[in-house]
């Protein structure tokens, strides 16, 4: 008994060792560098010399009104795509599985179809649509022309984010549509068909009972839009370049950030960017806690 | 009547999905006069392939790309595994503490670090290396191959433990000649799931990496498109070398790819 007792001890010891490789490798290169980056955000810089201790300088420096000019069409421009992707992106991957619930040959096929643009790069997205969009020689117009609809669709100010819109949704809608396929997949046959029993029509089975019944699936789709908006980088770098083409209309927070601490040539870039990334941060957690109590409340 | 309706709208969402994907692909075999010409045609010849690999440096980046992903899906892989095993089966003093500190990271936005990653990396020599881009992916995927492997080694049934102790296995044997060989349908979970946000990952390499020599693929897209600006038959060779591993990966290991997303969403 004793000796199973400190065997058993010993044994427990060498759980440490088996922790140690990957506690450092993700201690080093992960959690380190994010909490630095927070102190980071408390000092004014000379480049890349610590210069003094700054309080919360560099936060009101956000909202000081050179920056605050970059920062707030940004931060609009992430809202409206979070708009524009709970609208058009989420609206029809549900509209999807609604219907896909209902067609019996080819589901699987179109399921994959919907889902392939998913699969690929977001930055080989936003260059092939670059192509496909292009006035000149692209195909999306010389398919408008006769219809009299072509027009610079990611050149003019006015159509850029829009357009933005379609594109995350071309890549994306097989996303909802998955995820409400699979909720719709749990939800008992018998509560429709007793609900028809009780004369209620389609439109009514779908009102009361099926779409109420998928709201942990709509709360869990607009956390992750949220989420995904915010965070966009690399399909509006390769759409607009690293300031947002054209004339800014398609700025984000993440092309902001990129700007600031690695193009600006402010000598206090890393103190601004800092404050930029916790705000972010803090914004986009804080976001997603609200939206997460307000989404998953009892009805 | 209204079925047909519906059936019609689906099929024809689903030819503007795929249309751009097969755009792509067509003009990737057509001359670039050809494409300007008239937008959409049939192939005629691998041209733009050549001239992408050889011309533009595509070798070089699909061979930087491959590397990073498989050294840091590699280490990623092993260093998890090692620690999910403790974590999974075994009890300790701060068992549930580290597990926590691992799992949180799913939800820590990594990329919000990366100044300060930058000058770590900078004070290792490791700014523009493969070596430090391996490092940084393997360190990022750890909290979700640990919440994986962790879930997966807590399944196993307890006996097996008892019967290798009482055969005599140490802790090592036991997790090398036991567990190894069962916790391997996770491994590929993990293995898979990682490959796709490595592999296009755009935000580290921006940052970390300028030596046109080892540049992976993304950005290596990026000088690319600015340099064949004008040459539109080789930009769509590109895009769609970029894009066929992925594909290739999904059509061999979609099992896994699904369970790995399920397993995400159930956080």
């Amino acid at each position: 008994m004793a000796l199973g007792v400190r065997r058993g001890q010993g044994r427990n010891r060498s759980s440490y060792v088996f922790l140690i490789p990957a506690f450092l490798l993700y201690s080093a290169f992960v959690v380190y560098p994010l909490f630095t980056g927070l102190t980071y955000s408390f000092f004014t810089w000379k480049g890349t010399l610590r210069d003094s201790f700054a309080g919360l300088d560099n936060y009101a420096g956000l909202l000081s009104g050179a920056f605050l000019d970059q920062l707030l069409p940004a931060l609009g421009h992430n809202a409206l795509l979070f708009a524009g992707t709970m609208l058009v992106q989420n609206t029809l991957g549900l509209a999807f599985a609604l219907a896909l619930s209902r067609v019996r040959r080819g589901k699987r096929a179109l399921q994959t179809m919907f889902a392939l643009p998913y699969l690929v790069n977001p930055l080989v997205i936003g260059y092939l649509w670059t192509l496909l969009l292009s006035p000149a020689f692209g195909p999306v117009n010389a398919l408008l022309k006769p219809l009299g609809l072509a027009m610079p669709w990611l050149g003019d100010p006015g159509t850029a984010l829009p357009t933005v819109v379609v594109i995350t949704t071309w890549q994306w809608v097989g996303f909802p549509m998955l995820l409400f396929s699979a909720a719709l997949g749990g939800i008992p046959q018998e509560y429709a068909e007793a609900a028809r029993t009780d004369g209620a029509g389609s439109w009514q089975v779908l009102r009361r009972i099926t779409l109420p019944l998928l709201r942990p699936a709509m709360a869990t789709v607009t956390i992750l839009s949220f989420i995904g908006s915010m965070g966009t980088f690399a399909l509006v770098y390769a759409l607009g370049g690293s300031n947002g083409a054209p004339a800014g209309a398609t700025d984000v927070l993440g092309l902001l950030f990129y700007r600031t601490a690695f193009a600006s040539g402010d000598v206090n870039a890393l103190g601004t960017s800092s404050a930029l990334a916790v705000f972010m941060f803090t914004f986009i957690f804080g976001s997603t806690l609200l939206l997460e109590r307000v989404l998953r409340r009892k009805a | 009547m209204r079925a047909s309706i519906v059936k019609v709208l689906l099929w024809g969402y689903a030819a503007f999905s795929m249309a751009p994907l097969v755009v792509m692909l067509l003009s990737s075999f057509r001359p670039t006069s050809e494409i300007f010409d008239q937008p959409i045609g049939p192939p005629s010849g691998l041209g733009n392939y050549v001239k992408a690999w050889t011309e533009a440096s595509f070798s070089t980046y699909v061979v930087n790309s491959a590397a990073v992903v498989v050294g840091a899906v590699l280490l990623g892989a092993v260093v998890s595994l090692l620690a999910a095993y403790p974590l999974g089966r075994r009890e300790f003093r701060g068992r549930s503490m580290f597990a926590a500190y691992f799992i949180s990271g799913m939800t820590l936005p990594a990329h919000l670090g990366v100044l300060p990653l930058f000058y770590l990396l900078e004070s290792m020599g490791l700014v523009d290396s493969l070596t430090g881009l391996v490092l940084v992916y393997a360190a990022g995927s750890v909290p979700f191959n640990v919440f994986v492997l962790t879930a997966f080694f807590r399944q196993l049934p307890h006996e097996l433990d008892e019967a290798a102790a009482l055969d005599g296995a140490g802790p090592l044997a036991t997790f090398w000649h036991v567990m190894l060989p069962l916790v391997r349908p996770a491994l590929a979970t993990v293995v898979v799931f990682q490959f796709v946000p490595i592999w296009n990952d755009f935000f580290y390499p921006l940052v970390l990496m300028r030596d046109e020599t080892k540049l992976t693929l993304p950005v290596g897209l990026t000088h690319f498109f600015g340099q064949f600006q004008n040459d539109w038959g080789t930009l769509f060779a590109g895009l769609v070398m970029t894009t066929i591993p992925l594909v290739v990966l999904f059509v061999l290991a979609t099992r896994q790819i699904v369970a790995g997303l399920t397993a995400g969403m159930n956080r």
